[in-house]
């Protein structure tokens, strides 16, 4: 059987942030409407919807998401299939890729893919600990491993063995904080220095909490087609070219080397495989930086950087605006926010409002190719897609 | 019939700790803390004082200014947070220190931090139907903060006493306004030793939206602009909310300036906005226009619009201390005595 090939006809998001006048399924409808009033669609067309969410159930007390988006999405009469995804940080990117297979397998034509989570309804301890629950909770959490604490043990192998340096753990953060300034849906839109990073509150040595990507509240959805009949609704399809997904030892210390996602190398070798591009051929990419350390894994397991000189390179500007690769210009998870299971979709949305040159003071000049990376846990699900201008 | 203030008096008990102490007890930078909240040190009760000698300190500051009759005061309100029982009014222990009893209505309020402004309105309503010639209004507040929690750094006491009457009057209040949801940002159930909130959510959807609202609501109602009054005072659990929120508004620093003591004594919860408007009456002249707003969690706002009357040229401001001869001369603990103080060390039982 040959697969279809798929495209994205519309996107749609909402601000990130403390969202506290609105409820979970407010923010999700309000993304979902506007990716499908972008893709010139009717409720009536739509024959699938997946949504990416990796807790409600703790965050909000409530389970059962895909019914309940469905329904208030006004389609519980049709009684469309409605499909919640879960993998901890990576569910919404995970949702995109049920989505997009779902379309390539011709099952289903349009396919609505969102993802939303509300995490301000919960004290910070109580956020800090559903998001931990996304590592081992047998070998991990239960004896005191916090998720930047986590992280914090890969920043500091990394420096050792790579001589990353603090200030280059900052550059990440300034760098993505300038992104953010741009971006007028981005949680934290100031700008900030090196000192900023370097004088906040520490959270996990050497983490600061300049390092870490805030708790937000959030939702975005893309609308899929085959590409054959994309141009029914939009003149500016984006296709999805590849798209890889990898899975990875739950527990951060099952790994041969803690400085390595082996799940983000070998997702995105299969996502350039089946899209026939290489590194050289990506303009942006909007990878997975829920803490300063993982923007450098990121983009050294992703191969636009030789393993150790992530921070080099990013202290050098080459994953600033302008640079060689323009890396998360939404502001990423950093300044554009974290509402975890919106993420992945977030991602996907930046890179075709970029692709389609809507992306404002923000935009990479004749951007063509982008790549999302979205991480669930400490790398045990990476999810990468390849997207291109039609 | 003009409504307003007769007399007023205020109490801050001597204790101080600063957020640096704190801090240091729990791995925090007190000093940037401080700096954050705008508070370089708080109140603290000592083991003899509670909510109710502070009521009472401050109602016989507020007696010893005027010449009135206890035995005129038909009522008598103490609003906190944190009255001593849980079942047994503070109102009626000063209503006997006063010697306003027994022919008199009293009651315990309790609404978050505008307790004490919730008990001026009942005031002002009772003598301007007549009810009564005088009524006294008591913030008063030990507002307790958890161990290492975010409030320990502001969590202070402190009151303030207000005769509330329709002859020779200091102040008139001319109007008021409330502004109330149900908003959940902090809270203490039944025995429960410290109270619970929401971080963030006590910001933005919780103390700006409902000072605003209340701001606003009197000025509209009034057709009042910042700019028509002299001095201005909002709720103060620390330095830079009633900051932020009086330059949203359009006040100008100089107007808040006045009453904005925080600074020094940390948030005094009921006492807050009361000890404010003390301080601001401690120097204000006659004709001077006060703006007042109080917040309470849970949540609402009462906005006053107040105005100084010629009556205050002969008021013996003096036979009493003022805010700012109260807040001097402070005395300093470290965290183990201020543990002690505050009842944070739990005892072993025999």
């Amino acid at each position: 059987m040959t697969m279809r090939r798929v495209a994205i006809i519309g996107v749609g998001d909402t601000e990130f942030g403390e969202l506290w006048d609105a409820s979970f399924r407010e923010i999700g409808i309000k993304a979902g409407l506007a990716a499908v009033a972008s893709a010139n669609i009717t409720a009536d067309k739509i024959d699938a919807v997946y949504v990416g969410n990796m807790s409600a159930g703790r965050f909000i007390e409530q389970e059962h998401i895909g019914a309940l988006i469905a329904d208030y999405s006004g389609l519980a009469r049709d009684h469309i299939p409605a499909t919640r995804i879960e993998a901890a940080g990576a569910s919404g990117g995970l949702a995109l890729r049920q989505g997009f297979m779902a379309v390539a397998s011709g099952l289903h034509d349009i396919v609505v893919v969102g993802g939303a989570e509300k995490m301000t309804d919960v004290s910070d301890v109580e956020s800090a600990m559903i998001q931990s629950s996304a590592a081992d909770q047998e070998w991990e959490t239960v004896l005191g491993a916090t998720f930047p604490g986590l992280h914090a043990l890969i920043a500091h192998r990394h420096m050792h063995e790579h001589g990353t340096t603090r200030d280059q753990l900052a550059d990440v953060a300034v760098k993505n904080h300038k992104n953010g300034s741009l971006n007028p849906k981005a949680q934290f839109q100031r700008e900030i220095k090196r000192e900023t990073v370097l004088g906040s509150p520490m959270v996990a040595s050497p983490l600061r909490v300049f390092d870490c990507a805030p708790s937000s509240d959030g939702a975005a959805a893309v609308v899929l087609c085959p590409l054959d009949h994309a141009k029914n609704y939009t003149e500016m399809p984006i296709e999805i070219l590849g798209s890889g997904q990898a899975s990875d030892t739950l527990a951060l210390h099952h790994r041969k080397d803690i400085c390595t996602m082996e799940a983000t190398k070998v997702a995105a070798a299969r996502a350039f495989k089946m899209a026939g591009l290489s590194q050289k051929d990506v303009d942006i990419a909007e990878v997975h930086d829920n803490f300063t350390i993982s923007e450098i894994l990121a983009i050294e397991d992703l191969g636009f950087f030789k393993k150790g000189e992530g921070g080099k390179a990013t202290e050098e500007g080459r994953t600033s605006l302008g640079g060689e690769i323009a890396v998360n210009t939404s502001g990423g998870l950093k300044a554009r926010g974290d509402p975890i299971g919106a993420t992945g979709l977030a991602q996907a949305v930046e890179i075709v409002t970029q692709l389609r040159g809507g992306a404002g003071k923000r935009q990479v000049k004749d951007a063509s190719v982008g790549l999302t990376h979205n991480v669930g846990g400490t790398g045990a699900t990476v999810v990468v897609h390849l997207l291109r201008r039609v | 019939m003009k409504v307003g203030i007769v007399s007023y008096g205020a109490y801050v008990p001597r204790y101080r700790i600063t957020p640096d102490e704190i801090g240091k007890v729990w791995g925090v930078d007190g000093k940037a803390m401080g700096k954050g909240l705008m508070i370089f040190s708080k109140s603290v009760p000592s083991p003899d004082e509670d909510t109710i000698t502070i009521a009472v300190e401050s109602a016989r500051n507020m007696m010893r200014r005027c010449d009135v009759h206890p035995k005129d005061i038909g009522a008598l309100y103490v609003g906190s947070e944190s009255h001593p029982y849980a079942v047994k009014p503070s109102g009626t222990i000063v209503a006997e220190a006063i010697e306003a009893s027994p022919d008199l209505m009293v009651a315990d309020f309790e609404f978050a931090c505008k307790a004490g402004t919730a008990a001026i309105q009942t005031c002002m309503g009772l003598v301007g139907a007549g009810l009564v010639k005088y009524g006294v209004a008591i913030g008063a507040d030990t507002s307790q903060g958890a161990p290492g929690d975010a409030l320990e750094y502001s969590a202070s006491a402190g009151g303030a006493a207000f005769l509330i009457g329709s002859e020779k009057i200091i102040a008139t209040l001319d109007h008021t306004y409330s502004y109330t949801t149900d908003t959940p940002d902090f809270w203490r159930r039944e025995g429960q030793m410290y109270p619970r909130h929401g971080g963030r959510f006590t910001g933005e959807p919780a103390y700006f939206k409902h000072v605003v609202s209340g701001a606003k609501g009197l000025m509209e109602r009034n057709k009042t602009a910042p700019k028509d009054y002299t001095h201005a005072v909002f709720h103060q659990p620390n330095g830079k909310f009633p900051t932020r929120v009086a330059k949203q508004l359009g006040f100008t620093d100089d107007q808040i300036k006045t009453g904005l003591v925080v600074p020094h004594i940390g948030n005094t919860y009921s006492g807050a906005v009361p000890l404010g408007l003390s301080a601001i009456l401690d120097e204000a002249k006659p004709g001077d226009r006060i703006f007042a707003v109080a917040y309470g969690s849970g949540a609402g706002s009462d906005a006053f619009d107040i105005t100084v009357t010629e009556e205050m040229k002969d008021f013996r401001r003096d036979r009493a201390p003022t805010v700012k001869e109260l807040i001097a001369n402070p005395k300093f603990l470290d965290y183990a005595t201020y543990a002690k103080f505050r009842g944070k060390i739990i005892l072993g039982s025999e």
